[in-house]
């Protein structure tokens, strides 16, 4: 049993602070992913639950313990790494197997855990390979291999797709999310990348700048973005903001043209507050080519300036109120650039967020 | 209507020759010669003072005699235990050198630079050094010792058979253990750190990870650093001759500090050949063996991140 909780955590290095006291609970066998962009203290924050990182302040626990004076090999957990880290000098299998070694595991279980973990990973034909005779996606694997066989508390994965390209990146991710249906346990996984995040996470914890942002379900932080951090950073292509005051009930944008403010978010705004206007691109579409019937919209006629053609669907490039903004045509036919299309804005869809704080008005 | 062929310089198939051909020349003349001129001395009676004793072929009596001369295979034995010693005590001070230089964080150039200084000073200057360090009547170690009421008597480091062999191979180490401090420095610095890291995840204690990830990445950095210092070692020459000259009575004889004494002290060149035959087959061994354990070490290390 292995819940990781993270408390009022902070790293510094000599004065400069990175991570500035987050909290966090990761339950028993939950998936959590950090996200957000570079810098933002994601790694750092899971190299202090490694350990390889001092905390500065706070605590971190796994399971009931306090782990924040505990080296690395007494936490019981697991890391993959962005450039794989395997032994150089080793065999895939004694790669594998070295964890138990250095445990002073028997040779048997050394050997039953090792082909269990080669079985699970479709390592068994690479076993006698050293690692430099391995390609990239091989390379993963024994590294995820090399996890799996101590049966630890937690996997922790830093990066792991990086370093591989576009196609092995998307299989590997497949791979990871059956290993985890597999061989159920905590894990704790760090990326920049917010597709990563969606398609892996049972929980997104969305971090910028040494703070968390959000924290929630993928669909929860896809939906409702608590700021427009959020909300540009989750979600491709990423959400439209617009500057608007409202007037009278309605959005208006800075070149005159409104839009109603949608209903639901009606009493949460007042009269001549400066907010950002969140719409994402799939709820930008012309007349016609919508994913679903739209319930509350509005319509706006706009120029397209270009037209991204993706098969299923057309990114069409607009501007709205002198700024880019992207739509979406889904069952595309040809659009010309300087075509004006007839828009439907799903405002059921849409987000006012607060100019000032750039937080949400809808205040749950 | 025929061509007429060239000149056969001019052809293809003689150009790969006629370039290589300064190169060859010079290999020739100052290698190769010099090399089988003195092969052939060795099989001759020559004596630098008489020039006329260059064609006295004596076969192989020179080589019978010093195989079957006690001091020649004292030399051959002392300089094997001499370089054996040296190594692994250069070996260990300098890994540990590299180490905590590796550690440090402020000032690691400057104390890079400070740890080749010995390697600046001539190997001669190194030898007077210590000789007047381990003088027994006026040496700045004797005196420290006896101030510090240590030792109440001289204690004759440049004479003892033991000690004398200790005061050599102190200045050898003294001066050469940056080498390997050097070159170990140079491996660690081009270490990665993911391995490390996941070795400790792994499980592993400091101890550990030294032992089973560090050590075996540092380890063809070791063995060029050994074939360097062989080569080094088992012509050691001018400290020893500096310091004891061989001496006392032989103690402190090395290979060549002997075949010099032959040539050209007792100005038999012919045998002193023969010897250095012997010692270059002896250090062709030592760096074929390093070699060996090189390629071997470094088989892996091809590509991998």
């Amino acid at each position: 049993m292995a819940e990781i909780t993270l408390k009022d955590v902070v790293k510094r290095y000599g004065k400069v602070e990175v991570v500035h006291g987050i909290n966090l609970d990761i339950a028993h066998n939950e998936f959590v992913v950090l996200v957000g962009p570079s810098g933002c203290g994601k790694s750092t924050t899971l190299r202090m639950i490694a350990g390889l990182e001092d905390i500065s302040d706070g605590t971190i626990s796994i399971g009931p313990e306090v782990v924040n004076d505990l080296p690395p090999r007494k936490r019981n957990i697991s890391m993959v790494f962005q450039n794989y880290a395997l032994y150089p000098h080793m065999s895939v299998r004694e790669n594998l197997g070295f964890g138990l070694k250095i445990a002073k595991q028997d040779a048997a279980t050394i050997k039953r855990r090792v082909d269990e973990a080669a079985d699970i990973l479709g390592l068994d034909a690479l076993m006698d390979r050293t690692p430099a005779e391995l390609s990239g996606g091989q390379r993963q694997r024994v590294a995820m291999g090399r996890a799996i066989v101590r049966h630890p508390e937690a996997f922790l994965f830093d990066e792991p797709l990086s370093n591989l390209d576009a196609k092995l990146r998307v299989q590997m991710r497949t791979e990871i999310k059956k290993l985890h249906q597999k061989v159920k346990t905590t894990v704790v996984y760090v990326t920049h990348d917010q597709v990563e995040a969606m398609t892996l996470a049972d929980r997104i914890v969305v971090m910028k700048d040494g703070h968390i942002e959000q924290v929630g379900t993928p669909m929860d932080v896809f939906n409702h973005p608590v700021n427009t951090f959020v909300a540009s950073f989750i979600g491709s292509p990423p959400m439209n903001l617009l500057p608007a005051t409202v007037q009278n009930g309605t959005v208006v944008f800075s070149d005159g043209k409104s839009v109603p403010v949608p209903a639901r978010l009606k009493d949460r705004v007042r009269e001549g507050q400066e907010v950002i206007f969140g719409l994402r691109p799939d709820d930008l579409t012309p007349v016609g080519h919508g994913i679903a019937e739209a319930g509350d919209s509005a319509r706006v006629a706009l120029d397209i300036i270009l037209s991204e053609p993706l098969g299923t669907e057309t990114i069409l490039y607009t501007t709205i109120a002198g700024q880019e903004a992207q739509g979406k045509m889904f069952g595309p036919r040809n659009v010309l650039p300087g075509e004006t299309l007839e828009f439907d804005l799903a405002m059921d869809k849409a987000h006012i967020f607060d100019a000032e704080s750039g937080k949400t008005v809808r205040l749950d | 209507m025929a061509n007429k062929p060239p000149p056969f310089w001019q052809r293809e198939k003689y150009t790969p020759y006629i370039l290589l051909l300064p190169a060859i020349l010079t290999l020739v003349f100052v290698v190769l010669l010099p090399l089988l001129f003195s092969l052939y001395t060795s099989f001759t009676g020559y004596r630098l003072i008489r020039p006329e004793s260059l064609y006295q072929w004596v076969g192989l009596r020179n080589y019978e005699r010093i195989f079957s001369d006690g001091d020649f295979w004292s030399a051959f034995g002392r300089t094997i235990i001499f370089l054996t010693i040296a190594l692994n005590v250069e070996f260990l001070l300098g890994l540990g050198i590299a180490l905590l230089i590796n550690k440090i964080t402020w000032g690691q150039r400057t104390l890079r630079t400070i740890m080749m200084f010995p390697m600046m000073f001539s190997p001669i200057l190194v030898g007077y050094q210590f000789k007047f360090v381990f003088n027994d009547n006026i040496g700045i170690l004797n005196n420290a010792l006896q101030s510090l009421g240590l030792s109440d008597g001289a204690i004759p480091w440049l004479v003892d058979k033991y000690l004398a062999n200790f005061a050599i191979i102190f200045a050898e180490v003294w001066m050469s253990t940056s080498v390997f401090a050097i070159l170990l420095l140079a491996g660690l610095f081009a270490m990665p750190r993911d391995p490390l890291e996941a070795a400790k995840v792994d499980g592993c204690t400091p101890w550990q990870v030294f032992r089973h990830i560090t050590l075996p990445f540092l380890m063809p950095f070791v063995f060029i650093a050994m074939t360097i210092r062989s080569l080094d070692v088992a012509r050691a020459y001018d400290i020893v001759d500096v310091m004891t000259g061989g001496g006392p009575a032989g103690r402190t004889e090395l290979l060549w500090t002997l075949i010099a004494r032959t040539g050209y002290d007792n100005a038999r060149m012919g045998q002193a050949n023969a010897m250095a035959y012997v010692s270059i087959i002896l250090s062709i061994a030592f760096t074929y063996y390093f070699f060996t354990k090189l390629i071997a070490a470094r088989k892996y290390m091809g590509g991998a991140a």
